[in-house]
Formats: C-alpha cells, sequence, structure tokens
C-alpha cells in the first residue's frame, strides 16, 4: 500500500484544481494564487468536511418533501389526480415499461440516498481518522461523483411530460410541489460532492506512516 | 508590456514541470511518457493522471464543430410531437423549460434550461474558443481561463440524462397519445455521443503546457531554468 513518493502537502507544495500545475507558497502563507492560471490554491478545499455536510444536511431535510409531496398532477375532466416519485415509479410498471420504471426507480430514490449516505459515511470516517479501506472509499467518492447526476432523470422526465400534455380543457398535466424539493436534492448533493475533498481521505495514514523530517533549506 | 499583477500571492512554480500531485489523494509523482492512447495512473489510487491523446487538437475541433452545428440544430427545431383528439402539439427544449415556468416552477425551470441548453452550449462554445485561441503556439491567457472552468460545464452539461428523461416520459405519453418524434430528438442522440467523443479526444495538458501564464515573468523564470529546484 504505502508508496516511497511523499505526499504534495507534506512537500509543502500546492496543486492547482484548474490546471494541475503543481508550485509552491511563497514563506508564511497558506493560501496562495497559481501563477499559471491564476486560480486560488490551498492545501485542502477549505472547510470541506463542514461545507460537505452542511449541503447533505440541506439535501437529506429536503429528501423527506421531495419524496411525499407530488411531483405531477394530472387534471382530466374526471378530477384530478397526483403522483408522488414513488407512484410515478409504480405507475410506469408494465410489461413493456418495467425497465425504464426500475431505470427511474435506481436514479430517483436509490441513487440520491445511496449519495447522501455514502458521503455521510466519508465524512465520519475521516473525521475518527479512519486509515482503512484508503483505496475503497476513494472508488466510492468517484462512483457517487460519476452516477450523481443520473438522479436529474426524474426532473426531465416530469418537465416533458408537463410540456407535452397541454390538452386543455381535456388532460392537463401540471408541476406539483415535491418536483421543487426534489431538484433541490440533486443540486445539494451535487455540491456536497463538489466540496468534499478526497484528499482528506489519507491524510490520516499519512500522518502515521512518515516520520518528521529534518527541514533543510 | 508591463503586468499589472502583485507577486506577492503568487505561488512559485517548480522545475520539474512534469511532476504532479494527484487531485484524489495528494502523491507526488512524475508523468512519464507513454506511448499515444496510454494513460498514466496515479501510483496510490489508481486515478487518471494524464492520458496520451494523439492529434488531440485536430480531432477534437472536427468534433467540436460538429457538435456547435447539432447543437444548434437540436435547439432550433421541435424535439417531441404529440397527438390526441384530433390536436398537436410540438415542443423543444426550450419550451419544455418554458412551461415549467409558467406553471409556477421557476427555479426547477432554469435548472432546467441551465443543464439542458446553457451548460452544454458553454461546453461546446468553451471548447471552441480554446481551440481556437489554442492554435498559436503561445495561445493567450484568456484560453487558460476558460479552460480552468471546463470542468464546471461538463459537470453540469446532462443531455444524455435529459435524453433518458424524454424516453420515460414518451413511454408514460404513449399510454394517452400518439408521440412524434421530432428531428432535435435525432440530434440530440447524436449530440451525446459527440459530446463524449470530444471530450475523450480532448488533452488540456497539452494545452496547459503551452498557455501564457497569469504571471508571464514567473513563467520566463521556469523556461530560461532559473527557478530553483525543490527537492523530492
Amino acid at each position: 500500500m504505502s508508496t516511497a513518493n511523499p505526499t504534495a502537502m507534506e512537500q509543502g507544495l500546492q496543486s492547482c484544481h484548474g490546471c494541475g500545475l503543481v508550485s509552491c507558497p511563497t514563506s508564511g502563507t497558506e493560501a496562495g494564487r497559481c501563477p499559471r492560471c491564476d486560480e486560488k490554491l490551498e492545501f485542502r478545499k477549505p472547510k470541506s468536511l463542514e461545507r460537505t455536510l452542511a449541503y447533505l444536511i440541506a439535501a437529506a431535510v429536503c429528501y423527506i418533501p421531495a419524496n411525499l409531496l407530488p411531483v405531477l398532477t394530472t387534471n382530466t375532466a374526471g378530477g384530478s389526480e397526483s403522483d408522488t416519485i414513488m407512484q410515478g415509479v409504480v405507475l410506469l410498471w408494465s410489461p413493456t415499461g418495467w425497465p425504464l420504471s426500475l431505470i427511474v426507480l435506481f436514479a430517483s430514490i436509490m441513487i440520491p440516498s445511496a449519495k447522501i449516505l455514502a458521503l455521510a459515511y466519508l465524512i465520519f470516517s475521516v473525521k475518527r481518522g479512519s486509515i482503512k479501506n484508503n483505496s475503497q472509499r476513494v472508488k466510492m467518492y468517484r462512483m457517487v461523483e460519476i452516477i450523481g447526476r443520473w438522479s436529474m432523470v426524474d426532473v426531465f422526465v416530469d418537465t416533458f411530460t408537463v410540456s407535452l400534455i397541454q390538452l386543455q380543457p381535456l388532460m392537463s398535466v401540471e408541476p406539483g410541489p415535491g418536483l421543487l424539493f426534489f431538484a433541490a436534492v440533486v443540486v445539494l448533493t451535487m455540491l456536497a460532492v463538489e466540496s468534499f475533498d478526497p484528499r482528506l481521505i489519507w491524510d490520516s495514514a499519512d500522518a502515521k506512516e512518515i516520520q518528521p523530517e529534518v527541514q533543510h533549506a | 508590456m508591463q503586468t499589472q499583477k502583485n507577486h506577492s500571492d503568487c505561488n512559485r512554480p517548480l522545475a520539474d514541470a512534469k511532476l504532479v500531485g494527484c487531485l484524489d489523494c495528494d502523491l507526488l509523482q512524475r508523468i512519464p511518457e507513454v506511448p499515444a492512447g496510454a494513460s498514466v495512473r496515479c501510483l496510490r489510487c489508481d486515478k487518471e493522471l494524464w492520458r496520451h491523446k494523439p492529434d488531440s487538437h485536430n480531432r477534437t475541433f472536427a468534433l467540436t464543430v460538429a457538435a456547435l452545428v447539432l447543437y444548434i440544430v437540436a435547439n432550433t427545431v421541435p424535439m417531441l410531437g404529440l397527438h390526441a383528439a384530433g390536436r398537436s402539439a410540438f415542443t423543444t427544449v426550450v419550451g419544455g423549460a418554458h412551461q415549467l415556468w409558467l406553471d409556477g416552477q421557476q427555479i426547477v425551470s432554469v435548472l432546467v434550461l441551465f443543464a439542458a441548453v446553457i451548460s452544454p452550449a458553454l461546453q461546446i462554445g468553451f471548447l471552441f474558443l480554446i481551440l481556437i485561441g489554442g492554435q498559436r503556439e503561445r495561445p493567450p491567457f484568456w484560453v487558460g481561463m476558460l479552460l480552468r472552468h471546463v470542468h464546471f460545464t461538463r459537470t453540469w452539461s446532462m443531455i444524455e440524462v435529459m435524453l433518458l428523461g424524454v424516453l420515460v416520459a414518451l413511454t408514460k405519453i404513449a399510454d394517452y397519445a400518439t408521440v412524434i418524434p421530432g428531428i432535435a430528438l435525432f440530434a440530440l442522440f447524436a449530440l451525446v455521443v459527440l459530446l463524449a467523443a470530444m471530450q475523450s479526444c480532448f488533452d488540456p495538458r497539452e494545452v496547459w503546457e503551452r498557455v501564457e501564464w497569469a504571471d508571464e515573468e514567473i513563467r520566463h523564470l521556469v523556461d530560461s531554468k532559473q527557478i530553483t529546484e525543490v527537492k523530492v
């Protein structure tokens, strides 16, 4: 597991998220600027855990109304009917539509909750100073980063259902209040992923492995 | 030309430009020369640090121009049509967002517009300008300014997700009405493929190595090997 190479931070170097250049902050400063692309530089994303946690809590709070409130209301001559996301999944379930029903179930219900749980676990393990399963944890982070965007799918489903079914007075579909909360969950979890710094996963192990070195001028 | 930059908060670069810190685990390592098509992965966490993409500029440019054309088609002609009870309705991506706005969901409407229309436009437009500016031997600084925001445009550009959403919506609606796929729908399918190909052909590192720096004086020092080596 351990490699001979040190980390950039151990060498007092900062890598740029904008352009990848490694540079050395001028003495006595923690935050600098990239000489190549002018991006602000820090050793780690500032207040990464706190910000990720804040976004996560906000997402978890929105997750409840997102699933309980209706996302679509269908108005027909016979009255109106409101559907939540889960009801939408059930409605889609048919001999031909079940694969899409599963996709929506996966994208709208499982991905957001898995994302919240995974990030909560990452924050918790970093806070505890865990040195185990670093590779698995960083893979988990990348996975969350890649699949997270797919939970937007339900927002688009509702958008196009609403915009196409406008056959007043026969039938029309309106967006429901749950849609806003659901969109908020997607955006907040994406922001949470962006603010988490995966390098924190390795820091505890690095601090234990590496002996303090004598700094040469 | 006088640079107005304040040097005091600018970091000092290393003499060795091949040295990188993995952004997923912070391990310092040198990027070795690899054959075309091969990738360099982090020794510790296996993140792809760099992929040697041959002929990056020309290939990406061709794909970007094609994407630009398809993008314009996809957003101007109808995407979906619906035929029911003797009536027809057509919509585009912008039309979908507009209907949400009319129905009181302004915030979601803006989000849909941002993810499905604005971000893809920025994604294609930024890359187009970067490649135009990147044709010069020493691309100007604004190329770098656009390049460092490419990641953002990619994160929020969600055409592939939108298409899946359209597919699901079509299946739902097919129970009530006849759905007519428009030309824009096919353009969007092709656009998804082009955007993926465009990103996989593009090598930002190649542009970064040539671009004008925020602090040009420091770049001159690096180029003339006047920067003291940091021991690693």
